[in-house]
């Protein structure tokens, strides 16, 4: 074994507490070498143990008729009916992002996608979550270009069509970006691989990229906040290949229609190590790995650098016996390498040999078993006063907020971002971005699935817990706007330093709204992640609980969107406006004040709403149909008026608001729908109890909120597309 | 109609072209590994889209080279129909079956969206469905469409009618301000000399079923199983 002394500060260097490296002692029963303190160094850190999130994250609702797979597998599986299924997950890279953008993004999705056609599914679309800092900010033009950029370059080139997302600006971001990937896929149900080794014997095969020397210590970078030196971590990052991920999913999705595969596992944060012993651990078996039949790219590696290098486009899998041969053919038809490199044991141990000579031998079970779980000190968030809407000064012409608001850096057009990204290959795109969620076909079926990502962070920073309730209620609302039942969630918790009680307050309080709209929707949580320490020099970032969606539409002729079809129909509006304007777009942007208690979402209304929603897009009465979140009605009805470049007047509305807090309001569980059968909408909503409002009628081409208030779809449009094409080509400064 | 798809490493929309080839002529198409010595008896083959050998080299340079590209310029040479599509398109400059190059698109960035063409030549095998004049609506997805030939090339394509697609506004006019990739003269598809080969750099198969939200390339795959039955 290596002559490297072991000291308190090559044990804080790999990032363990003292009292940690007293475990390692106690496991090993003796002083572990330097490949030893590697492995416990990852498999401990935050990023592959959630030790600070774990005990949290049990509280989640996990299960339901719908759910083949829940959280701990590579991806979650939920049924989607004729033997299919939709395997879907979504992922950080926001520390990698921030130091390499194009490469941070890129690696990114090329690991989320490994994910999923690990699983045995064939990916059928890619998202994407992101957050920038103050577009006044320095940096921000760069990592927007950047990370643009590297999500379409991996996602173009494998051919995985990047079909829905969301950006938001604010200074909270200026330290860490954050990079949010998420994909899902398509598998056969009764054909689903998973990461449990067994078979004693069976040889272990690794496929794909040589390893070399990229990404060693990136999970561990990912578990600590940044400092000045951050720069110096470039080399922590690892450079993407998607020609050779595309190889390697043809060839895993070529393998998998055989039966030789036992198990499989991608190499992503902690390489080699966390799927070796991942793959032991489920299977209660010892795993040998015979370091220097490594594919290798450079010259000089040692077993440390083997360990723990995150090098793209690798896989693991455990093949029945005798199958290595049917599997070395299809591997090399594409190019990629292909070796055994060890086999199942009986030791429940992860023993590791170099030319011979054991180098590293370490009990699976305790390594997993043991790794810390911390129930952190926690401080709930203070509640934040209402704002009375009466309380605020006159904003002036209402269609002059709006014009500001749909030009501001957070409310305005991203077509600049998708056109970026090839939204349409495989041809089965349904619905582009700009709408309420993606739609992708199932091929050779009249089933959809409806996938969208949505977070509102100024609301969780005021009221973690509302903040929470609302990420999922909005999720799960943008797939009911298309007509999509949704079926399942994946969360990606982005947060700060949660060694400090405030920052662990929020992560606590999200969980308890996630976990409790999660429940009361039916929409339960099957795969996740988590990215702490998103901190730099002691300022972290709003917290950030994006949630995923799957959502399935049974026939997607049926699909309903937000563009207005015809001059002359009627506008309802469903669920109740009380005018809140705490936290809104419109008291931030307009009065420059980011304050109060966000609205409150009553989840019963949510999904009684949302039902009725289901209901109206199944039956065909309604023509167009958008969710309202952000900016609230009057946003709402500009983006449906844009989409359809057909117009609309506002001839009604509930007088006890004031105007401003009527139109610009932020009341969750709302929808705007448009029909040509209105009284029988309103039967329906009456029915089940659901407050619904006629409140105009589309045509023109001009949105008229009153009578003597009126914007052309011209200079809206203008207001809602010019801004970040202006800003990225640094034509005007922000602002 | 008897069709070959060509897949190379690295090839990514052959899943489309082979969907559009089969609802206009009603029949399967054939997948061809770029490894297999022996193309198959066929009257189409198609060079479809994506990033063959990653576009590492330069877009399409590896598969210009590849054995397989040469079967295919005898086939094409003893009259069988060729076309290809974006990474298709470049690779058949690379052979040198069709004059000029891609470059790298004006405003330097990928561009994926639905892009307005008008048809500027149907006298051909792949474009009689459609009117001359006619405004048709296929989708781009290209960071290198950028169609560049001096200026010798492109009179003599202009002249000898064998430019069968250009970029236009959303009226179907031909200029500056419809021409999405800084193309010259707004090319978006040209033929060869025996005008048999069409490269162009839209994607007519993302536009072949209503679900798609238009079906204005279905007359393209329409005009070929017409001619070839």
């Amino acid at each position: 074994m290596s002559g490297v002394k072991m000291t308190p500060e090559l044990v804080a260097e790999h990032g363990l507490t003292g009292e940690e490296y007293d475990t390692v002692l106690s496991i090993m029963g003796r002083e572990p070498n330097i490949t030893e303190l590697g492995i416990f160094s990852v498999m401990w850190s935050e990023h592959c143990s959630y030790k600070s999130s774990r005990f949290w994250l049990k509280t989640l609702p996990t299960t339901g008729p719908q759910v083949i797979q829940g959280p701990g597998e590579n991806a979650g599986v939920v049924d989607i009916g004729d033997g299919q299924a939709a395997v879907f997950k979504i992922e950080s890279h926001n520390h990698p992002s921030y130091i390499e953008p194009y490469q941070g993004a890129a690696t990114g999705v090329g690991g989320i996608l490994r994910d999923v056609f690990t699983m045995g599914a064939r990916p059928i679309a890619n998202l994407n979550a992101l957050r920038f800092g103050d577009p006044n900010n320095a940096k921000t033009r760069h990592l927007v270009d950047g990370v643009v950029a590297g999500i379409g370059g991996y996602g173009n080139c494998i051919g995985v069509p990047t079909v829905a997302g969301e950006v938001n600006f604010h200074p909270a971001y200026n330290g860490n970006c954050l990079v949010n990937a998420m994909t899902v896929g398509l598998a056969d149900s009764d054909n689903i691989f998973y990461s449990k080794a067994s078979g004693i014997g069976n040889p272990v095969v690794y496929v794909g990229s040589k390893t070399g020397r990229d990404g060693i210590h990136g999970a561990t970078m990912a578990s600590a906040e940044f400092s000045d030196q951050t720069e110096e971590k470039r080399p922590t990052v690892q450079v993407g290949d998607p020609f050779t991920e595309k190889l390697l999913l043809e060839a895993c999705l070529e393998l998998m229609s055989t039966d030789a595969i036992v198990s499989i596992q991608d190499m992503g944060a902690a390489g080699l190590t966390s799927s070796s012993v991942e793959m032991a651990d489920k299977g209660g078996v010892g795993i040998r790995l015979d370091l220097d039949k490594v594919p290798m790219r450079e010259e000089g590696m040692t077993p440390y650098e083997l360990m723990l290098s995150e090098s793209q486009e690798r896989m693991l899998m455990v093949l029945k016996p005798g199958r290595e041969d049917e599997a070395r053919a299809i591997f090399e038809k594409w190019e990629l390498d292909f070796a055994v490199i060890g086999e199942v044991t009986t030791s429940g141990n992860l023993e590791l040999s170099w030319y011979g000579e054991t180098v590293g031998d370490i009990p699976v079970k305790p390594l997993v078993e043991a790794s810390p779980m911390y129930e952190r000190p926690w401080e709930p968030t203070p509640a934040q006063a209402e704002i009375d809407p009466a309380s605020l000064p006159d904003a002036g012409k209402l269609t002059n907020c709006l014009k500001d608001i749909l030009s501001s850096p957070d409310m305005c057009s991203r077509r600049w971002i998708w056109e970026q990204y090839d939204h349409l290959i495989r041809g089965e795109t349904l619905q582009v971005p700009g709408g309420d969620a993606a739609v992708v076909r199932i091929p050779d079926s009249l089933k959809a699935l409806a996938t969208t990502v949505d977070c509102t962070p100024r609301y969780c920073l005021a009221d973690p817990e509302q903040g929470g309730r609302q990420a999922v209620a909005e999720c799960w609302r943008n797939m009911v706007a298309t007509g999509a039942k949704p079926l399942a969630l994946t969360n990606n918790m982005n947060f700060g330093n949660p060694e400090r009680p405030k920052i662990m307050g929020q992560f606590v309080g999200a969980i308890k709204g996630m976990a409790a709209a999660a429940k009361t929707l039916d929409f339960p949580v099957v795969s996740g992640n988590v990215s702490l320490y998103n901190e730099t020099e002691g300022k972290a970032i709003l917290p950030t609980p994006v949630i995923g969606g799957v959502g399935l539409l049974k026939d997607h002729t049926k699909m309903a969107t937000l563009a207005f079809k015809a001059e002359g129909e009627t506008i309802l509006l469903l669920g109740e406006s009380k005018g809140w304007v705490g936290q809104s777009i419109f008291l931030r942007e307009i009065h420059g004040r980011e304050e109060g208690a966000p609205p409150p979402v009553d989840l019963e209304a949510e999904a009684r709403n949302g039902a009725l929603v289901l209901d109206l897009i199944d039956k065909g009465l309604v023509t167009a149909c958008h969710d309202l979140s952000d900016g609230g009605l009057a946003v709402g009805l500009a983006e449906m008026a844009l989409a359809g470049d057909i117009g609309a007047t506002v001839a009604e509305r509930n007088d006890e608001t004031p105007a401003h807090a009527f139109f610009f309001g932020e009341d969750q569980a709302r929808y705007v729908v448009t029909s040509t059968q209105a009284d029988a909408v309103m039967h329906l909503a009456e029915q089940v109890g659901v407050p619904v409002q006629v409140i105009g009628r589309t045509g023109g081409e001009a949105l008229t909120l009153t009578s003597e208030d009126t914007i052309s779809l011209e200079l809206l449009r203008h207001a809602h597309e010019d801004w970040l094409p202006a800003y990225m080509s640094g034509e005007e400064a922000a602002e | 109609m008897r069709a070959a798809v060509i897949v190379f490493p690295g090839t990514n929309r052959e899943k489309d072209i082979a969907e559009a080839l089969e609802r206009a002529s009603g029949k399967k198409a054939r997948f061809v590994w770029h490894g297999d010595s022996d193309l198959p008896d066929v009257d189409l083959i198609v060079v479809p889209g994506g990033f063959s050998y990653g576009d590492y080299l330069r877009c399409g340079a590896m598969a210009g080279n590849s054995p397989v590209m040469r079967a295919v310029k005898q086939k094409a040479e003893a009259g069988v129909r060729v076309l290809g599509v974006c990474n298709g398109f470049q690779i058949l400059t690379e052979t040198g079956m069709l004059p000029g190059v891609l470059m790298r698109n004006a405003q330097l960035k990928f561009i994926c969206k639905k892009a307005t063409l008008t048809v500027t030549s149907n006298e051909t095998d792949f474009s009689s469905a459609y009117a001359v004049g006619q405004k048709v609506v296929f989708p781009v997805a290209h960071n290198e469409g950028n169609y560049f030939a001096d200026d010798a090339t492109l009179d003599r394509l202009e002249g000898e009618g064998r430019v069968v697609f250009r970029y236009a506004d959303t009226d179907g006019t031909v200029n500056e301000a419809g021409n999405i990739n800084g193309s010259q003269r707004n090319i978006a598809g040209i033929l060869n000399e025996k005008r048999n080969v069409l490269g162009m750099m839209p994607h007519p198969e993302n536009a072949t079923d209503p679900a798609q939200g238009g079906t204005d390339g279905l007359g393209l795959f329409k005009s070929l199983a017409e001619v070839l039955q």
